[in-house]
């Protein structure tokens, strides 16, 4: 038994609306993708669907009270929480390079700093 | 009061006044980069996700890491930058002179230049602007404020939130708020689709169960010292409230994601020509004002969807301002100006020359599937899937697409026809 889907990928903003065929939980046709990427993400979309997670966290005695970080990969949907908990708890010291792991190994990757936080002196 | 000269002065130190004065100085101009701010890098410093830099870098990077690898390579450069520095006025005294009124920490700065290139960004439109009446309480937020407050400062606006507009920053902030603990109790849309681009409908509301209230319009907002609730109703085809469809959402924050608007300040005191289409300047290929050696960038120039395009235009403009000193003005005689055909609702550049090749973008008025965008006087046939307002269509047009064109043409016509 196969049956049809509409999903719009979210691989790039062009956001294609893909038409996709799927039999069990396995996909075999994808229509509407303007690129490859489209298929990959129907294929994922539909067996495990991932996503970024990002966030800040807080810095002491930096430049800016805050640094932005971002999972290295996509985590599984159902980590979102997970990653945001285990973030919650984490304060980091200044300074902070882009690409500094903030958070080791969770959910299968590791959180990175994606802004950069001089240090600063302050009475 | 002291004097300077230079052969450029780009306004705003966001993205696209970066790559403007990154690119002015790797022309060989003499630069000076001027910023209200005490730091540069303006809006992407506090868009912590990704979709950033496809176009430019070629990789998927947040709006953080994009800004930063510009600001590296200005700092590399050495272009000079003026910070904590309100630019005042400009005086047009000739062709070839400016100047720039600058007000900084040290006193007034009279900044002499041959070229300007203003990229002072946009502002966000706000409660007045959309007709929502009622109280003016605490907890009212536009979408861009909070994001200030929530990825840079690490402060939530509120708890219980309901977003009017459904603008891009207003779909990030939804998630945001959600993955921060405040519960979005809805998003609601006048019109009857999404402001922003379907992938943050899908990964933004979707994800979280967040509802989306198309053809809905907040009404008006309730509430003493704080934000109480919002009265919402749903709307006719003519964009009114129905009455006897109102229902109120208990909520402590409102957030306003309701476009943006070019800002032009100063420009609009010296009288250059507006497109009310985009709500900024009139511009030829090279994005020169109608005033001669003022050009414009980024956000002040249209409001754009991607930050690449943004650079795009900084460098385009860094480009033109290379152009004008060169040969003592822009030297093209004959202008084709572009017609905005069936469903289109805005066109940048407004004129072009047809002697090199130019970067065309445009925004369709409203959704269509399977459409021919075209422009039948060069020939341009474009299929595409589907075309929507919050996606910005960009076209680069090739000089030799303009070789049949008589020299006597003087408008080329945009459109969108269905297949």
């Amino acid at each position: 038994m196969s049956s049809e889907l509409e999903l719009t990928c979210i691989m790039c903003p062009a956001s294609c609306t893909l038409k996709v065929t799927v039999e069990g939980n396995k996909v075999v046709k994808v229509e509407g993708n303007q690129c490859p990427l489209g298929a990959e993400f129907a294929k994922t979309e539909i067996s495990n669907p991932v996503r970024y997670v990002m966030s800040v966290v807080k810095v002491k005695g930096g430049d800016l009270p805050t640094v932005s970080v971002i999972t290295r990969k996509p985590v599984p949907k159902n980590c979102i929480w997970q990653v945001m908990e285990a973030l919650a708890k984490v304060e980091v010291e200044a300074p902070v390079e882009i690409e500094d792991v903030i958070l080791r190994d969770i959910c299968g990757t590791d959180i990175i700093a994606t802004r950069r936080v001089k240090r600063v002196l302050r009475e | 009061m002291k004097a300077l000269e230079y052969d450029t002065v780009v306004i705003g130190g966001g993205p696209a006044g970066v790559a403007a004065a990154i690119k002015a100085t790797e022309l060989g101009l003499k630069t000076v980069l001027v910023e209200n701010r005490d730091l540069l890098g303006g809006i992407p410093l506090q868009c912590v996700h990704p979709g950033f830099g496809l176009h430019y870098f070629k990789e998927d990077l947040t709006g953080t890491q994009f800004i930063a690898r510009l600001l590296d390579k200005l700092e590399k450069l050495g272009v000079e930058r003026l910070l904590k520095a309100h630019v005042h006025s400009i005086e047009y005294l000739d062709y070839n002179n400016k100047v720039v009124n600058v007000i900084t920490s040290k006193g007034v700065v009279k900044i002499f230049a041959k070229t300007i290139i203003y990229a002072a960004g946009a502002r966000e439109r706000h409660l007045f602007e959309i007709g929502v009446v009622g109280d003016r309480p605490d907890g009212i937020y536009t979408a861009g404020e909070a994001q200030t407050l929530v990825d840079i400062y690490g402060i939530m606006p509120g708890k219980e939130i309901v977003i009017i507009g459904s603008g891009d920053v207003g779909l990030i902030m939804a998630r945001r708020f959600t993955l921060e603990g405040a519960k979005v109790k809805a998003v609601i849309e006048i019109l009857q689709y999404p402001g922003g681009l379907m992938r943050n409908v899908l990964q933004c509301l979707n994800d979280f169960n967040i509802p989306l209230l198309l053809g809905h319009t907040a009404v008006k907002v309730v509430g003493k010292k704080r934000v109480e609730k919002v009265v919402v109703a749903k709307v006719d085809e003519n964009l009114k409230p129905i009455e006897g469809t109102e229902f109120e959402i208990p909520c402590d924050t409102v957030i306003l994601s309701a476009g943006l608007r070019p800002y032009l300040g100063v420009l609009e005191k010296l009288g250059i020509s507006i497109d009310p289409t985009t709500g900024g300047p009139v511009v030829n290929e090279y994005l020169e004002t109608s005033i001669p050696g003022i050009f414009v960038a980024g956000n002040a120039l249209v409001i754009n969807d991607l930050v690449d395009y943004v650079v795009e235009q900084g460098e385009l403009a860094a480009e033109g301002a290379k152009v004008f000193i060169e040969n003592n003005g822009i030297p093209t005689k004959n202008w084709k100006l572009f017609e905005k055909g069936r469903n289109i609702r805005l066109v940048v550049p407004h004129y072009v020359s047809g002697e090199r090749d130019v970067i065309v973008y445009a925004r369709v008025a409203y959704p269509e599937r399977n459409v021919y965008v075209e422009i039948p006087e060069i020939g341009l046939k474009l299929f595409n899937y589907g075309v929507r307002p919050a996606q910005m269509i960009r076209l680069r047009l090739r000089k030799d697409m303009f070789s049949k064109l008589g020299a006597d043409v003087n408008k080329i016509l945009l459109e969108v026809k269905p297949r």
